[in-house]
């Protein structure tokens, strides 16, 4: 789901860069691609190795889509980018991700800085309030831990601005009512033909029979603020940055 | 006491080596009389999925639980029905290894492992629907596009042929059909621009009888719905197993979409024989009539259903019907001796088409003409339904259509040319039904949901609709005691009443079901099966 929205403006991009013609599915395998195998060294945006950016559509090394695969598959040698062990159909998604990378936005915040915008995010932002980080903070809201790792920068930005605009399905939250009269209002993770299951403020884990509820449905709206004119655009940058800086614990 | 007993068994043995040993082809076509045994993908020839066993009921389904779990050494897509012949059960762990299996215990009797070349080229996975019985041989057809027939008691290939070239898209995933002494296959590959073909094979040693294009070359009736040499690379997949009336002796097959899928610029004209239902000769393979549900389809509606086949009054006078719920959301039944459209009329939303004329040909909508900005279409890319197994149940008199409800896409059209072996589409996709994983946070119906839509066949009414939270990959079965069984992506298997769609029961197999459940008896103890995730699931009543 994350990365289905991940993906969403770069739609158009696969009409605009298409050397071969690339399905939404292929951009979408190749996004989840990339977010496995890539984003550890060229970060979501495609910018974070120096002197390389795989988010505009173009590349020092590569100008057709089959110099590309090389590159994917046999890496640069001499150089820090590996080579990879992907089927030529996936690597081929991975392309079609790269080329639709270029048409998604970029933020418009001023660059931030990442200790800044942590000390923000802690105080007077008071984000911990509702959102976790490395194992701190409330479960109210997504945990943020790995967010830099699986947003692009325009996507924290508009979260901040306007969080109503898109509520993410992974980020829904439902009321429930019990038929014995309890209420809760709980981030929901799971719901099928038969049961709900969630996760209250409190860290509790609750699975539900939907037999034994009275009622349920999703809050439409977002319990999380807009911070434009809480914070100054320079505020902003610096918190966008810290959360592009979080990458989830290293587990090897 | 005890010399009875022995006594007794003796008897039994006597009476077992006078039981048919071999699946006679005329055993297949009276299947609903030993229904102890699944002889064939859909049942029986007549593809109703609908069982005469009836030790489950409505009662006591309730009281179902697990016999035994086959574990699938693989973790690719479990897609196929299992067969079961005198207590052996057949089934395809994927991509391609056939398993012979005590149907009673689920211990493996043999293990036939084939390894797909490299250049098999599937577009939707390495998946494999099932296999065919005939004498005492099992038949796969595989990934790569080859035919293999295998000894039933042994799991040693017999003959393997090599049906089409594997690195142009080539595949074979459905199970094969037997009529008379051929084994029938189509290939798919519709994403990659092959031109598909059905080709019958001698049972005995494997060499080509006949073969139908399902795309017409210069000089064959059809051509003509082809600008240029666009029928080259038409596509015309055939990804399930067709269906055969001994009366007609006419073998039905449903056949898939054009190529390139999404843009229709190339290849202007109605694009026969693609998104149609052919009928062809059991013997020769001749086409005796088509219909077809989509022309000129630039929505990858593929005819990916198996043909169902219905003897039933029809306007006060007994007719050979076919149902057939299309992934283009049109329910049609057809009078299946001439290919007359009798009816139709949509399961699921539609909006690409405003209806259809007297003849059944779909009058398309002005507003769904495909675009680079896109256009927004009910039912999206998998269809109101997709290869899912349909079932009939003439007790109920009612079709049984696992659906997709609420279900749309936005196909934004791109340039498309052909390179061999590479994919050959046209078209960016969005749906509203995102790519789902385990976990899932829809709760409302506008977000696409699937179904198990019950309709009366006669006027494609609705009936009654049983609702899961997830969309649905699996196929429906139905009894002679009134239940209906189907599973989902939520890791459910369900028995339901077949009269009104309430559920009965639920088995928890955590695991997605996207194939077809069937039913089989041994000793007299009724089972039903299902794959799920990576193992096949048999459940019984307790001793
Ligand atoms: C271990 C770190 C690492 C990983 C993992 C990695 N890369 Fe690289 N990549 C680099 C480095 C460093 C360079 C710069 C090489 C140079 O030119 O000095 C690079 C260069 C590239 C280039 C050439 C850029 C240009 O402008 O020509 C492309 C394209 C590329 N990487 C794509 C990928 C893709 C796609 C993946 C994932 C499948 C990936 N990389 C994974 C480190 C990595
Ligand atoms: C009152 C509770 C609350 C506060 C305070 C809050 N958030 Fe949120 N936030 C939420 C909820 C609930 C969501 C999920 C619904 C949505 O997307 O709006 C969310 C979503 C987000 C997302 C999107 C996550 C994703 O998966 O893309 C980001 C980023 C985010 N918040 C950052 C922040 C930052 C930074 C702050 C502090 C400056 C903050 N939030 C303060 C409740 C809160």
């Amino acid at each position: 789901m994350r990365v289905a929205r991940f993906l969403t403006p770069l739609l158009f991009a696969a009409a605009l860069f298409a050397q071969h013609t690339y399905t939404l599915a292929d951009i979408e395998n190749g996004g989840r691609l990339y977010l496995a195998n890539c984003t550890v060294c060229h970060g979501p945006d495609g910018d974070l190795q120096p002197g390389v950016n795989l988010g505009r559509g173009k590349f020092r090394r590569a100008s057709s889509d089959d110099e590309l695969e090389q590159i994917i598959t046999k890496g640069i040698p001499g150089t820090g980018m590996p080579s990879h062990d992907l089927t030529p159909q996936q690597v081929e998604s991975v392309v079609a991700y790269l080329r639709s990378m270029a048409a998604s936005g970029h933020s418009t915040l001023p660059s931030g800085n990442a200790a800044r915008g942590k000390a923000i995010f802690e105080g007077k932002g008071e984000c911990l309030n509702c959102h976790r980080v490395h194992g701190s903070g409330s479960y109210s809201g997504p945990d943020l831990s790995d967010i830099g790792l699986v947003r692009r920068t325009a996507e924290l930005e508009k979260s901040l601005v306007d969080p109503n605009a898109e509520i993410l399905p992974d980020n829904r939250v439902v009321h429930v009512v019990t038929k014995d009269g309890k209420e809760m209002t709980a981030r929901l993770l799971n719901a099928d033909t038969l049961a709900l299951l969630v996760l209250d403020a409190q860290g509790q884990l609750h699975s539900y029979s939907k037999s034994d509820l009275r009622e349920y449905s999703l809050m439409k709206d977002s319990s999380m603020p807009s911070y434009k004119g809480k914070l100054t655009t320079q505020e902003m940058g610096d918190v966008v940055s810290y959360m592009a800086s979080l990458k989830g614990a290293e587990t090897r | 006491m005890m010399g009875r007993m022995v006594h007794c068994g003796l008897f039994l043995v006597l009476l077992a080596d006078w039981l048919p040993a071999q699946v006679t082809f005329d055993r297949i076509l009276s299947a609903n009389q030993e229904p102890q045994n699944w002889l064939t993908y859909s049942g029986t020839m007549l593809s109703q999925r609908h069982s005469q066993l009836t030790q489950i009921t409505p009662q006591n389904v309730k009281n179902l639980q697990l016999a035994w779990i086959f574990q699938a050494r693989s973790l690719e897509k479990f897609e196929a029905t299992s067969l079961v012949v005198d207590g052996v059960l057949y089934t395809v762990q994927p991509p391609n290894d056939v398993v012979a299996l005590d149907a009673a215990t689920g211990r493996t009797y043999w293990v036939y492992s084939y390894s797909p070349s490299a250049k098999a080229r599937p577009c939707c996975g390495r998946v494999n629907r099932g296999l065919a019985v005939l004498g005492d041989r099992v038949f796969m057809g595989t990934i790569d596009a080859r035919l293999i027939a295998l000894d039933a008691k042994t799991g040693k290939p017999v003959w393997s042929t090599q049906v089409a070239k594997p690195e142009s898209g080539y595949a074979l995933t459905h199970a094969p059909l037997i009529v008379k002494d051929k084994v029938i296959v189509g290939t798919a590959g519709g994403e990659y621009g092959i031109r598909g073909f059905i080709a019958a094979y001698d049972v005995n040693t494997g060499k080509e009888v006949w073969r139908f294009h399902n795309i017409p070359e210069p000089g064959e009736p059809g051509h003509e719905t082809w600008a240029g040499d666009s029928w080259k690379t038409g596509g015309g997949s055939v990804w399930v197993t067709g269906s055969y009336d001994s009366d007609l002796n006419l073998t039905y097959w449903g056949i898939g979409n054009p190529g390139p899928d999404w843009n229709g610029d190339s290849r202007k004209g109605d694009n026969l024989y693609t998104d149609s239902v052919v009928a062809l000769d059991g013997d020769t393979g001749k086409l005796k009539w088509h219909f077809q549900f989509s022309p000129h389809d630039e929505f990858d509606y593929d005819s990916v259903q198996v043909p169902v086949l219905v003897d039933m009054e029809w306007q006060g006078r007994p007719r050979k019907v076919m149902l057939w719920a299309n992934r283009n959301g049109y329910y049609y039944a057809l009078d299946r001796a001439n290919g007359q459209f009798l009816t139709g009329k949509p399961f699921v939303k539609v909006t690409w088409s405003t209806g259809l004329d007297e003849r059944g040909r779909p009058m398309k909508a002005t507003t769904a003409a495909s675009s680079p900005e896109g256009v927004l279409i009910y039912p999206g890319n998998q269809g109101g339904t997709n290869w899912y197994n349909s079932s009939y149940s003439p007790r109920t008199g009612l079709f049984y259509i696992p659906s997709w409800v609420e279900y749309n896409t936005t196909y934004y059209k791109l340039p498309v040319e052909y390179h061999e072996g590479r994919t050959f589409g046209g078209a960016a996709l969005r749906a509203n039904v995102g790519r789902r994983g385990a976990t899932l946070t829809r709760l409302e119906d506008s977000e696409g949901y699937g179904a198990v839509r019950a309709i009366d066949p006669k006027t494609g009414d609705l009936k009654w609709e049983f609702k899961m939270s997830d969309v649905t990959d699996a196929g429906v079965l139905t009894t002679a005691s009134d239940l209906l069984f189907t599973g989902g992506r939520e890791g459910y298997f369900f028995g339901l009443d077949a009269r009104n769609g309430q559920m009965l029961w639920k088995a928890i197999v955590g695991g997605v079901v996207a194939s077809g459940p069937m039913t089989y008896a041994v000793n007299g103890r009724q089972y039903v099966a299902v794959a799920a995730g990576n193992a096949l699931f048999s459940f019984a009543l307790p001793q």
